[in-house]
């Protein structure tokens, strides 16, 4: 590191920085609905994304039905079930997901945590909502074409998902999800580079990138690797595209189907998934990395202590992000390729475990000792470090090539990914939630329904997602409709499968609690002040809450210290917000680095 | 909120190297300094914009050494007979000669735009939208001829059907690139013309206020257009 003093006061910045000229709405359309502010983007894109989460919720209450009680419901025939995983995987991963955490948190947090009145353009991130909805109403429509939605499995693998056989093979189903993604990809475009040249660019006064809230640092470097793996999946999906409808062979090799000899030769359903998987593995850290970032702030918040190794955190951040893109093709060990490819890659997957556990064991030393308060947004933040960490064991297992094989396409496999992907991002999500939502609505959450929230989430997500790591070993396959008639599945497994499924029920209907209380708190929740957490990021110093339009007021904040000053000796508070000025540590020490 | 005292980090103007690029770094405000934000902006979208080219090429590649059937030959299949004499890949060296000197029009536009001299700059970027015109006029009479010779994105009579495909999907990407080019730059030199960026007239949608260093992010996008299309005549045409 060059030696830059952090906490030099020698060298005012002049204020070379052109200020946001901000649009300023004219019409109760242009402030509510087509606004160009980020934080009515946010709410947007969290709403959109939440709605989606719901239907996505319900598919998996319908796979659960059947493999719970194969037979009972006629109405999921093998089709449908394929029909409800394929939409199911794909709204989660990516119109949810990704939507949420970039499109919502990012729009929110990021102007307002390093102190800015926008994002740098206002416009362009308002079409970048608008693009996704399009792509979210593509999709949806896809359950009412003929055929109906496509039934390819998420990963959508070629040549089966544009052949007959595949529900919405030869329908509308793959068409509308090949487009879909590409819309989406367009408009995540749009909202990316928003979100990474406002990090990069448009600072307040003092906000250097090492003062930054690990919360900004998670959602920039995830929106900055979505701007380079969204690349590979939007090639795919225009490539399977014209397989499909122009009849072109990039995908297709050779094939017999139903007895006749397709017109099709020499193409690569490998190349499809080296390129759906350099998307799809930088796809994961999409997820993680904003939740990596904003759960350090809230176990720093709620555990009224600093974080542990910020640098190291960053650096961590940095090198999960790097390394995630040569990674990909841990998910085809299975597939074919190269054996030696998958030593290559088995390596650099382990190699992830490092940063990774840096992290892990930051948390826990930020814990340590720390004033915990129990309540529900640090619940959410410490059930994740549990969930993330078990997830990521499994994950050790996959990573070998000798171990994945006879695990692959088990119900293992199932376990792991919603573990470290499914369950733990969305435990963030559930976490920041009840942290921001008085900032959004100046009212707290209510606290009974919360906890009742978390514990049925928490316990039942692990209800649901163990016996599956126990299933997948005993060999049940993922992905089959009905698994009654094979020789060497024992009847306590369908036992297992049914109580998964009661699970998953109750799991369910407790976000119908969760969504009660997002409504009955907009108007009846405890009024929450400014700063109800007593935290030291900038988007509790507003003067006003909720932000107004522009965020800040007259005069722009300065930044004097780091986003982590709690518990600080010998202040007045046990906390000093960052744009607290005064003579105290500045900085963490650079030790580390 | 007080204002006296700001904890940034001192900037020394002799800073070289490596370490000019820490001393961006840890800064306040601007990672890149005095860079605006169009203008980074247009970069990391360009850089995004290189992953989806790089993808259609490495796909273009891997489908080229897959495929079990002989590739059509390039300077045969890209060759016109003009007075009687085949030439190989004679109107793809124009095509490419005429997108090169686009490039220059286009780099002169910007030196003339912080001249702020308004008149060169909307003409020199009126005739690089002329040629980027051109270009994609030859590559449609490229294209009609191909398919008037059978060459279809499922077959061709030449050989592998990939080599159809590739070719109508990757200059067709390439070819909108160019077309949307020239459509903004058509809007930008018409706002060079009216004087907007003299008087920093705002934007009608983005009520942003412009200024001449639109022209130049015109440019990077006008560069990196070029630049992808060497790599596709490289890989396509010369392979």
């Amino acid at each position: 590191m060059v030696d830059v003093p952090l906490g030099s006061t020698a060298g005012v910045a002049a204020p070379d920085v052109e200020d946001v000229e901000l649009y300023h709405p004219h019409s109760w359309v242009t402030k509510y609905v087509f606004s160009q502010d980020a934080k009515v983007i946010a709410i947007q894109y969290s709403f959109v994304a939440l709605s989606v989460g719901l239907i996505a919720l319900v598919l998996s209450w319908l796979m659960r039905l059947q493999l719970g009680f194969p037979g009972v419901f006629s109405f999921i025939d093998a089709n449908a079930y394929y029909q409800f995983i394929t939409m199911h995987g794909m709204m989660m991963v990516v119109y949810v997901l990704t939507a949420l955490f970039l499109g919502g948190f990012g729009n929110y947090l990021i102007p307002l945590m390093i102190g800015a009145r926008d994002m740098v353009f206002p416009y362009v991130n308002m079409l970048s909502f608008w693009i996704y909805l399009l792509a979210v109403l593509i999709l949806v429509a896809s359950f009412f074409v003929p055929g109906g939605p496509t039934g390819a499995g998420w990963t959508l693998y070629p040549p089966q998902a544009i052949t007959t056989g595949t529900p919405g093979g030869q329908d509308w189903g793959i068409i509308l999800m090949l487009v879909s993604l590409m819309v989406f990809i367009i408009g995540f475009t749009m909202g990316g580079l928003n979100y990474v040249v406002t990090v990069l660019q448009a600072r307040a006064r003092g906000m250097t990138l090492m003062r930054m809230p690990l919360t900004v640092w998670g959602i920039f470097t995830a929106s900055f690797m979505a701007l380079l793996a969204f690349p590979a999946l939007f090639v795919g999906a225009v490539m399977m595209l014209f397989d499909r409808v122009l009849g072109t062979s990039f995908f297709m090799p050779a094939m017999v189907e139903m007895g006749q000899p397709l017109d099709r030769n020499g193409g690569s359903p490998l190349l499809f998934q080296h390129l759906f998987w350099f998307f799809g593995h930088p796809e994961v850290y999409i997820v993680a990395l904003p939740a990596f970032g904003i759960v350090s702030d809230l176990i720093s918040t709620h555990a009224r202590r600093n974080i542990f190794g910020y640098r190291m955190m960053v650096w961590a951040l940095l090198a999960i992000g790097a390394l995630s893109f040569i990674v990909w093709a841990h998910h085809m060990y299975v597939s074919g390729m190269n054996p030696y490819f998958g030593f290559f890659f088995a390596t650099t997957t382990l190699i992830i475990a490092i940063p990774t556990a840096i992290k892990v064991y930051n948390w826990i030393l930020t814990l340590w000792r720390g004033n915990i308060h129990l309540n529900v947004p640090m619940l959410f933040a410490l059930a994740f470090i549990v969930t993330f960490v078990n997830g990521g064991l499994t994950g050790l297992f996959l990573g070998n090539v000798v171990v994945d094989v006879p695990l692959s396409d088990t119900m293992f496999v199932v376990a792991h990914f919603h573990m470290v992907m499914g369950v733990a991002p969305i435990l963030v999500i559930f976490g920041a939630i009840y942290h921001w939502y008085p900032k959004v609505t100046g009212r707290m959450l209510n606290d009974g329904l919360g906890k009742l929230h978390f514990w049925v989430t928490f316990l039942g997500a692990y209800a649901i997602f163990f016996p599956m790591h126990y299933l997948g070993l005993m060999g049940i396959p993922r992905r089959y409709h009905d698994i009654a008639d094979m020789a060497f599945v024992p009847p306590s497994a369908h036992t297992l499968n049914a109580f998964i499924t009661i699970v998953a029920l109750i799991v369910g209907a407790a976000q119908l609690a969760f969504v009660f209380n997002l409504f009955w708190s907009l108007r009846h929740g405890k009024e929450a002040g400014g700063n109800p957490w007593r935290a030291t990021t900038l988007e509790w110093q507003t003067p006003e809450t909720p932000p107004p339009h522009g965020n800040w007021g007259k005069h722009l904040p300065v930044v004097h210290r780091w986003a982590y000053d709690y518990s600080v000796p010998g202040a007045d508070q046990d906390f000093l917000a960052q744009n607290q000025p005064g003579p105290t540590r500045a900085a963490p020490e650079a030790g580390h680095g | 909120m007080t204002e006296q005292v700001v904890t940034s980090t001192h900037y020394t103007s002799d800073a070289s190297g490596l370490r000019s690029i820490a001393a961006d770094f840890s800064s306040d405000r601007q990672a890149f300094r005095n860079v605006s934000w169009g203008k980074a902006m247009m970069w990391i979208f360009l850089l995004s914009d290189t992953f989806v080219f790089s993808c259609f090429l490495i796909s273009y590649m891997t489908a080229r050494m897959s495929t079990t059937v002989p590739w059509p030959n390039a300077s045969e299949v890209f060759a016109l007979t003009i007075g009687g004499t085949t030439l190989p890949l004679i109107l793809i060296a124009i095509m490419t000669f005429v997108l090169i000197s686009s490039s220059g029009t286009m780099a002169m536009a910007v030196n003339f735009a912080y001249r702020r001299d308004r008149r060169k700059t909307a003409v020199l970027m009126l005739v690089t939208a002329l040629l980027g015109a051109a270009f994609v006029g030859m590559q449609a009479f490229e294209w009609s001829k191909l398919i008037h010779e059978g060459v279809r994105p499922w077959s061709n009579p030449w050989g592998a059907a990939q080599f159809g495909s590739s070719f109508f999907m990757i200059t067709g990407f390439h070819g909108t690139h160019v077309s949307f080019g020239v459509l903004f730059l058509l809007i930008v030199a018409r706002k060079v013309w009216r004087g907007d960026y003299d008087h920093e007239k705002r934007g009608f949608f983005t009520s942003r206020r412009g200024n001449y260093e639109a022209v130049e992010i015109m440019g990077l996008y006008w560069h990196f257009v070029d630049l992808v299309w060497v790599f596709i005549f490289a890989f396509f045409y010369l392979w």
